[in-house]
């Protein structure tokens, strides 16, 4: 079978960002910029699914500015087979993206896709849901396991609760919880490798899809700050404290 | 126009966290509906029906519902969502499944996580990890939120008395189902609503000695969390991982023990009214947001803060 994964662009995640002086938004310039975290995980999954043979081809797509060709190397480099870039230079809300990415599932017809839960930059959780109800397709989210057996996969659920696995009839969406697998690091091989594989460009234009937003951003302020309290000595100190000075005790 | 809440709940009880996503709803409007869709789930809906502000309770009882895939409740929700001008549901994990598929089947976008409401249309919610505040506002028809819920304040869970409508449509995808479940069993608060959490992280080296932290729990009637890095080292389970990506709480007390103060579990605890961090390495990061900090050996430290609660 094909897997489809998306992946996304996003500030490194060791970064703290800064917010703009003028409030319109994070300053990106200058700032380190990696695949997303979860985004890692889902290739990553995608791979050992075509390493134990489960799957045939891996395709990776994401969408945004020409730099995120950088991303979708990198999947390359971890083992995807073929890169798909939907280049726009706005970036386009979930729902934009989650029609972007109906698209392309109609296009490559993918009996999998696997995405990332969240994205640490605009921490929506909303992409794989959506693109899973546009698909008509079923949908495990949070996963932490994944298996497939025949046209059905078993996903393994994070869930507030604990764990929940549900039984999804394929074509399925899957989005990636941290504990699903610890993505591998791409040698150098892999990495020079991946430059030679196929990598196609399209618009959402040609796609037929308007990533006009009806959410604005009206400013972006830096949160209230915590500053450092006081060290205390020793338990006898700070159970006073918290007693007679926080009163929480 | 009406604006619909989903109800969080376990087919028992109503989850606190529905009754604080109901101050965020009032402060959008004011003639609001909860929708308790579930299994057997008749105590909670007349549990919702007592909630303060509650003018409807639409009650959808059936084995599709049971254990709230995503699939079939969206298409519930969907089926009566033209009624309102809101849709709003906590950011549970429940309500992170199944809101966005009620979003894009509505065409419109879905406005994730917000920790406040500045007017029916403008909301303000935390990105990158909480480093950064947004104020958004929403041009949709109908906007569909989740909520944060540790931001707001809960409703009084007496004084309502909303009436009570049945809805017996049943929306049962045949391409998914409910396979088994692994709940943690707790008789500690829960996580989310605690009045004090104590979390241990890597520093705990494994699980056998989240007993420690247990014993102190135990005498403050705390709930336990952990970081990242301890749930993927498998001492404890995933349920009980605090931060941007884990469980977000918002206690009067919370004690951070063996735990660096990485952005992402900041992220998940910031908000707490008093922060205290017990660290043996006073560099770590989270020295720089507890209100009290105790650099020591926690295999010493909390031995002493469990006879000093004594
Ligand atoms: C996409 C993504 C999402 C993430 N989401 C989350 C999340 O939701 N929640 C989260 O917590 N993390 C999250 N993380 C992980 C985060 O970046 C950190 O790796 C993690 O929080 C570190 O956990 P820790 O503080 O327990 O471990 P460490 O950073 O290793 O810190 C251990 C601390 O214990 C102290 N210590 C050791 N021994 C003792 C002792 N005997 N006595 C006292 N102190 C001691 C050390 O001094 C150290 O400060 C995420 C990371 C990524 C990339």
């Amino acid at each position: 079978m094909k897997i489809l994964v998306a992946v996304k662009r996003v500030i490194d995640y060791n970064v703290k960002v800064r917010v703009k002086a003028d409030q319109s938004d994070v300053d990106l310039s200058n700032v380190k910029m990696a695949l997303n975290p979860f985004c890692e995980i889902a290739v990553e999954e995608a791979v050992r699914l075509k390493e134990k043979g489960v799957a045939e081809e891996v395709v990776v797509v994401s969408i945004g500015p020409k730099a995120c060709q950088e991303q979708i190397r990198t999947a390359l480099a971890l083992g995807a087979d073929r890169g798909i870039h939907v280049e726009s230079d706005v970036a386009p809300d979930s729902l934009a993206v989650a029609k972007i990415l109906n698209k392309i599932v109609a296009e490559e017809a993918p009996q999998l896709v696997i995405l990332g839960k969240q994205s640490i930059d605009s921490d929506n959780n909303q992409t794989g849901q959506m693109l899973a109800a546009l698909a008509d397709m079923p949908q495990g989210t949070f996963a932490s396991e994944v298996v497939v057996d025949g046209d059905k996969v078993q996903v393994t659920r994070e869930v507030d609760g604990g764990l929940q696995t549900v039984e999804l009839t394929l074509p399925a969406i899957v989005t990636t919880d941290l504990r699903l697998n610890e993505p591998r690091y791409a040698s150098l091989p892999n990495i020079m490798k991946a430059k030679r594989k196929p990598l196609g460009v399209k618009t959402p234009d040609e796609l037929g899809v308007s990533i006009d937003s009806k959410v604005s951003v009206l400013k972006v302020e830096a949160p209230a700050e915590r500053s450092a309290g006081v060290k205390v000595a020793d338990i006898a100190e700070l159970v006073e404290k918290l007693k007679n000075e926080a009163k929480v005790l | 126009m009406s604006i619909l809440v989903v109800a969080e709940h376990d087919n028992k009880a109503l989850n606190p966290a529905t009754l604080k996503t109901l101050t965020a709803a009032q402060a959008m409007g004011d003639d609001i509906h909860v929708l308790v869709a579930g299994e057997g789930c008749a105590d909670v809906a007349a549990e919702a029906a007592k909630a303060a502000g509650v003018a409807k309770v639409i009650h959808a009882d059936n084995a599709a519902y049971g254990h709230h895939l995503a699939e079939n409740l969206s298409a519930l929700v969907l089926s009566i969502a033209k009624n309102y001008s809101h849709i709003v549901a906590p950011a549970t994990t429940t309500g992170k499944n199944f809101m966005p598929r009620v979003a894009v089947l509505l065409d419109v976008a879905q406005i994730s996580d917000i920790i406040a409401v500045e007017s029916a249309d403008t909301f303000r919610r935390p990105i990158y990890a909480g480093n950064a505040i947004a104020t958004v506002q929403c041009a949709e028809a109908i906007k569909v939120i989740t909520v944060r819920a540790t931001a707001f304040d809960a409703v009084s869970a007496e004084g309502g008395s909303a009436e009570i409508e049945t809805l017996d449509d049943v929306f049962a995808s045949d391409k998914v189902s409910f396979v088994g479940e692994q709940v943690a069993a707790s008789e500690r608060p829960d996580l989310s609503a605690a009045r004090v959490v104590i979390s241990g992280g890597r520093g705990m080296q494994n699980g056998e000695n989240f007993v420690l932290l247990e014993k102190v729990a135990d005498k403050l009637g705390a709930a336990i969390g952990a970081s990242r890095a301890a749930v993927d080292a498998g001492f404890v389970p995933n349920d009980m991982q605090v931060g941007q990506t884990g469980k977000i709480v918002a206690p009067e007390l919370y004690i951070a023990v063996g735990i660096s103060g990485a952005i992402q579990h900041l992220a998940g605890m910031k908000d707490s009214k008093v922060i205290v961090a017990i660290n043996k390495d006073e560099e770590a990061p989270i020295f720089q947001v507890a209100d009290y900090g105790l650099v020591a050996d926690l295999f010493d430290a909390l031995p002493e803060l469990e006879s000093a609660l004594s």
